[in-house]
């Protein structure tokens, strides 16, 4: 009983958290894997755009619930969200042409095009936080819990409760709907194809008779795409905070560098490795113990290795190590220059 | 009558002609070799002739029409493929999808293309889910003369297509291009082993410097004394 007792605590503190939490990071890993080996740069904007997306669908989500129309028992996000990709794609595309377009045909290096990025990332943040203001807003609506702490007790018996919650349910299931949808575009399709033809070799791309710039709008399309979905997940589960999308861009690169940059499947890896990671030494183990050690083994303090503050840090760390020890990521990528 | 010919092109980097007034070309179905030392401006005459450098002076004429401004695309489109030297596959797409994205801009034959290319290499064939950047690099070469063959060209150009393989590698290379232009396609290139290459080769062209000095048959160039001696190391 001990032991099913710690397993739940363990699934309900770490493997559902991390899932979900890595379901994100992996689709926004996703947006700057394709944004680098396509276009050649470290997109820093990205999680502003991903805050775009998740700000177009909160803006939609009070449209709709005013005017009566929502998904009860699923949040009415899930409805406005083809829309809200509709508008971030809109939003990315407009900044291609406007301020990427004028740098790539320059032919300029990586870094002044990640410079650039940044710009546009302060110029996003700033434009998202004149639309919807810098506050708190929790657009969750519909039925909160997919499996509830009491209702697992009752049917299980055991102290522990497990629960899971429709957001997480939600980004569990969309992520993989989306992934798969992604590998099967860029595997099976001939635009798809040539995409990859391209960001592996541009000059014999465009000798085969590949259009640069039809690669370029479908790399948008695809990127602003799963900004939206990834910020609007994010928003979702932990409710929206403009400055979050600003701290989330380093687990993000994190998760797309300790992946292999360039590497979707790294990306993925790169997500779930990061969240777990997170999770893990910030977790405080004293409750687990409790269940599997004798009781007067149990020592005095949480059995915390780093305070939940330090997340971010943790992210940071895992970063610094996979630079140190393999600079190209788990999965062999691009070393980004 | 030439199919493809450059007449008295000229070309260069910036303000420095490379090839100056020279004149190359290959006929239907027949093999022609550029050969020459070092820096001669064999590779740079070919990427003119391809569109993948602007010509100051001269003409480049496909079949009787002047291709001069078309841009390398339009060149796939009107029978002309191209094999560059290095980085001449998709590294990271599977055999099958390199040959794939050659009739990217021309599906219509697509599927008897890559019957003729699975032919002519069988290899490629055992191996075609398999990335390219894989392969070995006679496999790799195959892979890029493969992709450049599936629009079907009338002439098919390459550029150094020996170089970085094994002598036997090389012969079996040979074999294989002289087999292609047995089945009508003609064929343009540069080569390194001008020996082998002048072997297989219907014309030759001598370059140095940038301009024409020999122009013969391949077994008459390899039996000129002048060019025995200065290129072919005696």
């Amino acid at each position: 009983m001990d032991f099913l007792n710690g397993i739940t605590l363990i699934a309900n503190y770490i493997i559902i958290p991390g899932l979900t939490y890595g379901s994100q990071l992996a689709l926004g890993a996703l947006g700057i894997t394709i944004i680098y080996s396509v276009l050649r740069f470290s997109n820093f904007a990205h999680g502003e755009f991903m805050s775009f997306g998740a700000m177009s669908a909160i803006l939609l989500s009070w449209l709709f619930i005013s005017s009566g129309i929502t998904l009860h028992p699923l949040p009415t996000a899930i409805i406005v969200l083809p829309i809200a990709i509709v508008l971030t794609i809109s939003y990315c595309i407009i900044i291609d042409k406007f301020i990427f377009k004028f740098y790539r045909k320059q032919n300029s290096k990586s870094v002044i095009n990640l410079i650039v990025s940044i710009g546009v990332m302060f110029f996003t943040g700033g434009l998202i936080r004149f639309i919807i203001g810098p506050g708190d807003r929790n657009f969750f609506d519909g039925e909160r819990f997919i499996l509830n702490a009491r209702t697992f007790k009752n049917i299980t018996g055991l102290n522990e409760g497990l629960t899971l919650k429709t957001t997480q349910g939600i980004t569990i299931v969309l992520s993989i709907l989306i992934v798969i949808l992604l590998f099967w575009f860029l595997n099976k399709t001939k635009t798809g194809k040539s995409m990859r033809a391209y960001s592996d070799n541009k000059e014999l791309a465009l000798l085969s008779g590949i259009n640069p710039e039809k690669v370029v709008l479908i790399t948008w399309i695809i990127t602003g795409t799963l900004a939206c979905i990834a910020g609007t997940l994010y928003g979702l589960d932990k409710s929206y905070k403009p400055f979050t999308y600003l701290h989330l861009v380093l687990p993000i690169f994190s998760a797309a560098i300790v992946g292999g940059v360039g590497n979707p499947v790294g990306a993925i890896i790169g997500g779930f490795v990061i969240a777990f990671s997170e999770l893990i030494i910030t977790f405080a183990y004293k409750k687990i113990f409790f269940y599997f050690l004798p009781e007067t083994f149990l020592p005095d303090g949480l059995l915390q290795i780093l305070s939940t503050d330090y997340k971010i840090a943790v992210s940071f760390m895992m970063l610094v190590l996979v630079l140190l020890i393999k600079p190209t990521g788990i999965y062999k990528g691009k070393v980004i220059e | 009558m030439y199919l493809l010919s450059g007449e008295k092109i000229t070309c260069g980097y910036g303000a420095i002609d490379i090839v100056s007034n020279c004149n190359i070309g290959v006929s239907k179905g027949k093999i022609s070799s550029v050969v020459g030392p070092n820096g001669a401006g064999k590779s740079t005459a070919m990427k003119a002739l391809f569109g993948l450098l602007p010509i100051k002076h001269g003409k480049v004429i496909l079949d009787g029409e002047d291709i001069t401004n078309l841009p390398p695309q339009q060149r796939v489109l009107k029978g002309m493929g191209f094999v560059p030297q290095t980085n001449n596959i998709f590294p990271s797409l599977t055999v099958q999808e390199n040959l794939e994205m050659g009739a990217f801009i021309d599906q219509n034959n697509i599927n008897t293309m890559l019957e003729y290319v699975y032919d002519l290499f069988p290899v490629l064939k055992d191996k075609k889910s398999q990335d390219a950047g894989e392969l070995s690099g006679g496999q790799r070469q195959q892979v890029a003369v493969g992709r450049a063959l599936m629009t079907k060209p009338k002439v098919l150009m390459l550029d150094e297509p020996s170089a970085g393989v094994s002598p036997i590698i090389m012969e079996s290379l040979f074999t294989k291009i002289k087999e292609i232009a047995n089945q009508g396609t003609s064929i343009l290139m540069v080569e390194q082993n001008a020996k082998q290459a002048l072997k297989i080769s219907d014309l030759g062209f001598v370059l140095s410097q940038g301009k024409n000095l020999f122009t013969d048959n391949g077994n008459s160039l390899l039996a000129n004394k002048e060019v025995r001696k200065a290129f072919l190391g005696g």
